[in-house]
């Protein structure tokens, strides 16, 4: 086969499974996603392989090539993605089919493989229209997911969801119009190419950015993510954490990298490096004071966005390494994390932060999984956590600006302190007259699964490393 | 060059502690044949390794990690002083804590955590590198925090809360110091004799390092002003203590010390940039505060604590003096801290286990009911004093002649009243014990021995072990030998 006709399958696939399991029966759903899932995987892993012997791949939509055509380009950065998406999410699938009833059941496959259609087209677009359709795709797909268990919680945080992201979009896309009317182009190589320093491409960045931000969200721009985050289904919180917010941030990533890179100077660095500062100790200092569980892993969510806007001030190769692999250890440890949550939740039904007493105990798994997510979120090692807190902290020493630095630092202290306040009254005896429910054995084995990958990173950080400087000019 | 040994020792104890976590509470036996097992293997790869490094053969596990820091575990001659005390003192204290925890909860929990800091320890010992050495490090704080709080008591759970603060801030310190080192350099393998002679001219830099990396290991090492966690976490176990104080955690700190003085800077870089000196002092204040406040505790465990505050900053006095001769002191303290300090906690712990006996108070005539354990508490209280001929005195005698040979008379002062101070608070303890009648007469022996089996024969063994390093200190293969050799590479010019 054609090496770059590998690059449709991870979209194809995902779109069919979506497709047919709306159609089949109740009883079918399971096994179309399932088998709609292995078949997206396993072509995610025959496009890392073709770009990883082959390098960068591109393709042209529909024949034309740019600047009238759609082009996909798969580099490094694109299938590291790809595999993130589809190891992750199917995971935190597996933990949803018991998570959720009978009938959530049957919309919430589906409406997944919309995401994960949405989410692979996004990452492997290399235009700007193009990218502004994927994203409002997995926006859509992502309010309903939110909203699947119709009930009052869920109904509100779809909406606020909607109203925090749509208006995202729209910015973005008048960002994209004003380029497109100046510049006659919407690829991204042909943009970067072209602009030049100037009101316009002030403008159209200053939109585009603020529009991301919304939607990723960086401080001050999170307040909807806390509520939403709690509002919604914890299997659909986990897949919003761990892979949706990391949607628009890639995007943010490819425009300030190949689009605006002659625009972004010192000041803007600065500007946006100080946001996700404040995002990280924000953050941090919330999830602190948060007595409800799932709300504190929410906040470190705040934070952890926050860590990957360090990059800008950097804007090196190194950083943006550091930064992408902030994003992959980052989505399977907080989805460990909220999978575990949801796991306690099932087993004891309560929310506080004082209902893991004694859990340790009766779910090793879950809060072994936990611990393992806890270390990668502070950035001890052995986890992926720490390799991205590493190179960042390298970086920002490099480029002497270790005032960045610092903020790694400060804010790996403060997870600490979030993190092992939820582990250690797990160490406590079982207070009595605390009913167990045992929950089945995927659902204590996916949230581990997800931390070990996070440990895994930890350990092997060559590999994803390598694949990453596919296609890395600078 | 042999490149599965290094490796094979840290598995010996990592994948033992991995699998006694999935062995059910009740599997004891397959559990303690496992610990034992495992202990005993360690011993016999760790002694291969000793002979064969002896004998200039060259160990070295390598694997590709980040672009600039690969992972590194090798053996040279200091790694293998570290790996030895270990190595005996694990297997010492598996069977002590196979007595002492017998028929309490949550043991295979205990034993798993218990593997896993003895190989983040072998992975400190073995570390070539910076980067290495710091993810063992951060492996050590995480599996101890699980021992340290192993009772479950709001007690334990607040000493488990300092304990991380302290270790986990001296983390980050630590941390920022290697970065810092590693944009410097480049990369940053330990190499006798320093490995930073490409950016030597660096003065501010390459000061700001080193107070960083100093200040993050003093955390573990318990440097005042960064001790408070130590007598804190007294409420763990008496093995976890003896783990802590011995073995494990304040000896990562000194050595760590030790590695980045000797084989990072440099023993002749450390001395032009002129950080010795304040660091030789924050140690001498160290000796001496923890001894006063030695004195101040009735509670048996926390008098112990806070000697050990005051015994660890000895290594690092002796390393810190600019002189070979000190620098054997320092070194070879290490080894003889641990021996005489595991016996104190084993002696603590017997005392605690069978007489319900915490308090300095409370041990009048035990000497009657107890006589070995007593035996061995003298033996390992002589030696902290510095009596001729328990190891404690070779310390005490390089230390003092390498003060004068380095010029530091002041330090010599030092010594002497921190010798005054030791016998101050351990003196009376002996005194209770043998020449106080009991208040009332002890419970009667429950079975042959004073307290079981697997709880005296540790507490003797590591006596005599603290007796024999001492008498057989002239011995080429004896903890004084063997720092002779690691101080005659480390200063060779």
């Amino acid at each position: 086969m054609n090496p770059t006709a590998w690059m449709a399958w991870p979209v194809v696939l995902p779109l069919a499974g979506a497709v047919l399991a709306l159609l089949v029966g109740r009883k079918g759903v399971r096994v179309v996603a399932g088998l709609a899932s292995v078949a997206t995987f396993a072509a995610s892993v025959m496009l890392t392989w073709e770009v990883a012997t082959r390098g960068v791949l591109r393709q042209s939509i529909g024949g034309w090539g740019p600047p009238l055509g759609i082009e996909w380009r798969a580099d490094g950065l694109a299938v590291l993605m790809l595999l993130t998406i589809g190891v992750v999410g199917p995971l935190i699938s597996v933990h949803a089919l018991d998570h959720l009833g009978d009938r959530e059941d049957r919309e919430f496959l589906p409406l997944w493989l919309f995401v994960w259609c949405a989410l692979n087209a996004l990452v492997l677009s290399a235009d700007a229209f193009n990218l502004y359709v994927t994203l409002e795709l997995m926006t859509l797909a992502s309010v309903a997911l939110i909203a699947v268990r119709r009930d009052r919680a869920g109904l509100d945080a779809g909406l606020r969801y909607l109203l925090f992201a749509l208006p995202g979009s729209l910015l973005y896309l008048l960002g994209v119009a004003l380029l497109y009317g100046v510049y006659s182009a919407l690829d991204l190589g042909l943009l970067g190419q072209r602009i030049t320093p100037g009101p316009v491409a002030w403008v159209a960045a200053a939109l585009m950015t603020l529009g991301l931000c919304l939607k990723t969200p960086l401080f001050p721009l999170h307040v909807w993510l806390p509520p939403t985050y709690t509002g919604a289904p914890t299997p659909v919180t986990a897949l919003l954490s761990a892979l949706v917010s990391k949607g628009s941030y890639y995007v943010l990533l490819r425009l300030w990298l190949e689009v605006f890179t002659p625009i972004l100077d010192w000041q803007v660095g600065q500007l946006l490096g100080v946001l996700g500062a404040a995002a990280v100790l924000w953050g941090s200092l919330l999830a602190l004071s948060q007595s409800q569980l799932k709300r504190v892993v929410a906040y470190s969510s705040v934070a952890q966005i926050g860590y990957m806007f360090l990059f800008f001030p950097m804007a090196t190769v190194g950083a943006r390494t550091g930064a992408v692999y902030l994003v992959v250890s980052h989505a399977a440890a907080k989805a460990s994390m909220f999978v575990a949550v949801g796991n306690i939740h099932q087993a004891v039904g309560i929310t506080e932060l004082g209902g893991v007493q004694g859990l340790a105990y009766r779910m090793p798994f879950t809060f072994l999984a936990m611990a393992l997510g806890g270390i990668s979120l502070i950035g001890m090692p052995p986890s992926g956590g720490f390799i991205a807190k590493w190179i960042l902290l390298e970086e920002s020493i490099w480029t002497g600006q270790w005032w960045w630095g610092l903020v790694l630092l400060l804010g790996g202290l403060l997870a600490s302190a979030y993190v092992f306040r939820i582990l250690r009254g797990s160490f406590l005896p079982l207070p009595p007259g605390v009913k167990v429910r045992s929950i089945p054995l995927g659902n204590e084995l996916a949230p581990l699964a997800l931390a070990l990958i996070a440990l895994v990173l930890g350990l092997v950080p060559w590999f994803p490393l390598e694949l990453l400087a596919v296609g890395t000019a600078r | 060059m042999n490149t599965w040994l290094p490796m094979a020792v840290l598995l010996s104890s990592l994948l033992p502690g991995l699998v006694i976590f999935l062995l059910a509470e009740e599997q004891r036996v397959p559990r303690t044949l496992l610990n034992l097992t495992a202990a005993v293997t360690k011993l016999l790869l760790t002694a291969a390794m000793a002979w064969g490094v002896f004998h200039g053969r060259r160990y070295e596990t390598r694997v590709t990690f980040l672009p600039n820091a690969d992972l590194v575990l090798r053996a040279d001659t200091f790694s293998l002083l570290f790996i030895t005390l270990s190595a005996v003192l694990w297997f010492v204290t598996t069977i002590y804590a196979v007595g002492y925890l017998e028929g309490t909860p949550h043991r295979s929990r205990f034993f798993g955590f218990f593997s896993l800091c003895v190989a983040s320890t072998m992975g400190i010992a073995m570390a070539g590198n910076l980067v290495t050495f710091f993810l063992f490090y951060e492996m050590l704080t995480l599996s101890t925090y699980p021992l340290v709080i192993h009772r479950g008591t709001p007690e334990a759970l607040r000493a488990g809360n300092v304990y991380l603060r302290y270790t986990l801030s001296g983390a980050t310190l630590l941390l920022a110091g290697v970065a810092l080192l590693y944009t410097l350099a480049g990369s940053v393998e330990f190499t006798e004799g320093g490995a930073l002679d490409g950016v030597a001219g660096r003065h501010v830099e390459l000061t700001v390092a080193f107070a960083l990396l100093i200040g993050g290991l003093a955390v573990k090492a318990a440097l005042v002003p960064f001790h408070g966690w130590l007598p804190v976490a007294m409420v763990a176990p008496a093995p976890v203590s003896a783990l802590l104080h011995a073995v494990a955690v304040v000896k990562a700190g000194a050595f760590g010390i030790t590695r980045v003085i000797y084989d990072v800077f440099g023993v002749y870089l450390v001395h032009d940039l002129g950080v010795l000196h304040p660091l030789a002092v924050v140690a001498a204040v160290t000796i001496l505060y923890g001894s006063l406040r030695a004195l101040q505790q009735g509670d048996l465990k926390r008098r112990l604590a806070y000697s050990t505050v005051s015994q660890v900053a000895y290594i690092v006095v002796g390393v810190s003096i600019f002189g070979s001769v000190s620098t054997i002191g320092g070194l070879v303290h290490l080894v003889h801290q641990g021996l005489m300090k595991i016996t104190l906690f084993f002696c603590a712990g017997n005392l605690a286990e069978e007489l319900h006996v915490h308090r300095v108070t409370e041990l009048r005539g035990v000497g009657r009911r107890m006589p070995l354990t007593m035996a061995a508490f003298t033996v390992g209280a002589l030696g902290m004093i510095g009596i001729p001929p328990v190891a404690g005195f070779i310390t005490k005698w390089y230390l003092g002649i390498g003060a004068l040979e380095a010029r530091e008379p002041w330090l010599v002062a030092v010594l002497l009243m921190s010798t005054l101070l030791n016998a101050g608070y351990f003196l009376p303890i002996l005194y209770t014990a043998w020449f106080q009648s009991p208040v009332e007469p002890w419970a009667p022996k429950a079975r042959r021995w004073e307290v079981g089996p697997a709880l005296l024969l540790p507490t003797v063994a590591t006596a005599l072990l603290s007796l024999a390093a001492g008498l057989f200190a002239g011995a080429e293969l004896s903890p004084l030998g063997w720092t002779k050799l690691i101080t005659e590479r480390e200063f060779r010019p």
